[in-house]
């Protein structure tokens, strides 16, 4: 696994105690069929908030960061997104989705559409900003991902860091309150995951409320306020970086960052 | 003692350098199609020999000895002891392929010449070369103003052709569609199923994923039923069974029978294409547009339908085709399409020789692969188009 280089990057300030609550989850139960996979899930994330969640596959992870924008629905407990209760309600379902970005582990970039239009889309077309001004916004998220002079091609044309990087500016010009990061990394080339992560600590040093997904260690080191530990569907373990790493209580956690940190 | 050293560093870039010589070229092609090797060299020289054989027969009969149209070329010219394709004949019925029973304008039938043979038919004629007009810039992948372009070719259109034929308005001579016939029904028929199957079938495809259970089975049941049904059962039932459920006197004209049973027919098939694009298409495409707030018209039409789409191009004009040639199957309930009218013309004794159907029928192939094929040509240049070059 690649270690993130600790570079001169300013440790996040911890966040504020009265900040307002981004995401709250409270006694959510998910089903798949018989399977279940997500069991009494509690969970709150402060606005400015970056939570790393780590486990092994299969543990839930993914899942439980999909139900948080309804790409998976939760069939017990409740999950309360920027003020808003996700019901099967669709419009309070579109709010929620307009407010949360997410970033996938295969990009899913669209790939009829070149990265200008990938960009653009979401903006224009439902938050109904003019093209020309969609543009800008879409340019000056390209230019902070450091690909501004691919904006013309095709995702296919791109690498896999390339696309990443723009599946994040993506994301970003619909201006959203939280990311969401579902394994961003794993898809990469050993060599691209720098860049992608760079990308993403510069986010959070600008205090965006970030839930993220990832085998990246260093990453969680670097950046996270809390990490949360799963296994089997359930919340294992929770804390501060520093303390997870160094001091793991459960014996679960310490099985795992003894396979995985060596 | 020698030292095994394993290390190595590269110190210059091996340059390009171009393929050998035999592999380019007209004689290396040869080599490795035609002569790679005993067996290979031996099916040449054999299919040489086949083609040798089958040719110069072929090309006498079409070309060589066939009979074509000219000054003082008459029918004993095609009865003539080793003629070959009777071309002349087809020239002279040349408008009964094209416009069926057609009535003639009264006016222009009494005055000669190349303007006045194009003017007898200026209704169809003027349906066509305005169909043309309208088709052409709506293919042309470059041109602007597609938008004006498809509401003229799709709602506009459809409207002037129905006056046109069948008149009764403006002082135009009324005719029934039972004179309507030759290429002018067949290409109605066509281009009527085509422009409604595919949106039709779109809907359906999409209507057959749906989660509301009465719009699913709907559409399952709709595809499955007529999917299951032959073409000609289909126009049968209508021409035959429909009257029988119609209130007394009330009738449904013929052709628009066999137009609707055509389009829903090739709709049923359309859709099973459409929803082969659509199961194509990963999962994260339409995750993707969701969580970015598009809701499900706007993913399905700016990210699903148009990849989806574009997967399926192949089948899509597969379709088109086999659409394209069943309309000849509408002679069974009587109605004149080209094949029809082949047959037909077939008939007249006035060139009654012994190449007088087969040239026929080479004829009204001819025409049926002429548009068939265009579509093909047409589909491939747009798949190459629309190419992003992503495999996703």
């Amino acid at each position: 696994m690649t270690k993130q280089t600790q570079t001169a990057v300013k440790k996040p300030t911890a966040v504020d105690e009265n900040a307002d609550v981004a995401i709250e989850i409270i006694g959510m139960n998910k089903w798949f069929g018989d399977f279940h996979v997500l069991r009494d899930i509690d969970l709150k994330v402060m606005k400015g908030e970056r939570i790393v969640i780590a486990g092994p596959s299969g543990s839930g992870k993914s899942t439980l960061i999909r139900c948080i924008n309804r790409l998976e629905e939760h069939q017990q407990g409740q999950i309360i997104v920027d003020g808003t209760e996700l019901t099967s309600d669709i419009k309070k379902i579109d709010e929620v989705r307009r407010e949360v970005g997410m970033v996938f582990q295969h990009f899913n970039l669209f790939p009829h559409l070149s990265i200008l239009e990938n960009c653009t889309l979401a903006p224009i077309w439902v938050r109904g900003v003019p093209k020309a001004e969609a543009e800008e916004t879409a340019m000056h998220y390209l230019e902070r991902v450091k690909i501004p002079e691919q904006a013309l091609k095709y995702p296919g044309q791109l690498s896999g860091g390339q696309q990443q990087r723009v599946a994040i500016a993506r994301s970003l010009c619909m201006n959203p309150q939280i990311m969401l990061f579902d394994e961003p990394t794993s898809a990469l080339d050993p060599e691209m995951i720098k860049e992608v992560l760079d990308v993403m600590v510069s986010l959070a040093e600008d205090g965006m409320t970030m839930l993220v997904v990832t085998h990246e260690m260093g990453f969680a080191r670097q950046v996270a306020n809390q990490v949360v530990f799963m296994d089997q569907g359930q919340i294992v373990e929770q804390n501060n970086p520093e303390d997870f790493f160094s001091n793991p209580q459960h014996e679960r956690t310490k099985e795992f960052l003894s396979q995985i940190l060596h | 003692m020698a030292k095994n050293n394993l290390a190595y560093v590269r110190t210059e870039i091996v340059p390009e350098s171009p393929a050998p010589n035999l592999s380019k070229g007209i004689l290396g092609w040869m080599k490795n199609n035609l002569f790679s090797s005993i067996s290979n060299t031996i099916m040449t020289i054999l299919g040489a020999l086949f083609l040798m054989w089958v040719l110069p027969p072929i090309y006498g009969f079409l070309f060589g000895n066939a009979v074509w149209p000219g000054e003082g070329v008459t029918v004993e010219d095609c009865r003539a002891k080793g003629a070959g394709a009777c071309w002349a004949y087809i020239d002279d019925r040349m408008t009964f392929f094209i416009y069926g029973f057609f009535p003639k304008d009264a006016y222009w039938v009494t005055q000669e010449g190349f303007i006045a043979s194009i003017m007898q038919y200026w209704r169809v004629n003027a349906v066509f070369a305005v169909g043309t007009l309208l088709i052409v810039p709506l293919m042309w992948p470059d041109l602007k103003y597609k938008l004006l372009n498809s509401i003229l070719f799709f709602v506009v259109y459809p409207v002037f052709v129905f006056y046109m034929l069948t008149g009764g308005v403006f002082g135009l001579e009324e005719v029934p569609t039972v004179k309507w016939g030759g290429l002018t029904v067949t290409l109605i028929i066509g281009l009527v199923g085509i422009v409604v199957s595919l949106p039709l079938g779109i809907i359906l495809a999409l209507g057959r994923q749906s989660k509301m259970p009465i719009i699913k089975s709907f559409c399952i049941m709709f595809i499955e039923v007529w999917r299951a049904v032959p073409l000609i059962t289909v126009l049968f039932m209508a021409s035959v069974m429909l009257p029988l459920f119609m209130p007394v006197g009330m009738t449904i004209d013929k052709l628009l029978r066999a137009l609707v049973g055509v389009s829903l027919f090739s709709a049923a098939y359309m859709a099973e294409v459409v929803r082969g694009g659509l199961q194509a298409l990963p999962k994260g495409q339409s995750e993707a547009a969701a969580s970015l707030g598009l809701n499900y018209w706007k993913s399905m039409g700016f990210i699903i339908l148009p990849q989806a789409l574009k997967h399926v191009i192949p089948g899509i004009v597969n379709s088109f085709i086999a659409l394209f040639k069943d309309t000849s199957l509408v002679a069974i309930v009587g109605i004149f399409d080209l094949l029809r009218a082949t047959q037909i013309a077939n008939l007249n004794l006035d060139w009654a020789s012994k190449n007088q159907a087969i040239s026929g029928y080479i004829f009204a192939a001819a025409i049926f692969w002429l548009f068939c094929f265009g579509m093909s040509r047409y589909s491939i240049m747009m798949e190459r188009r629309l190419d992003t070059g992503h495999k996703n």
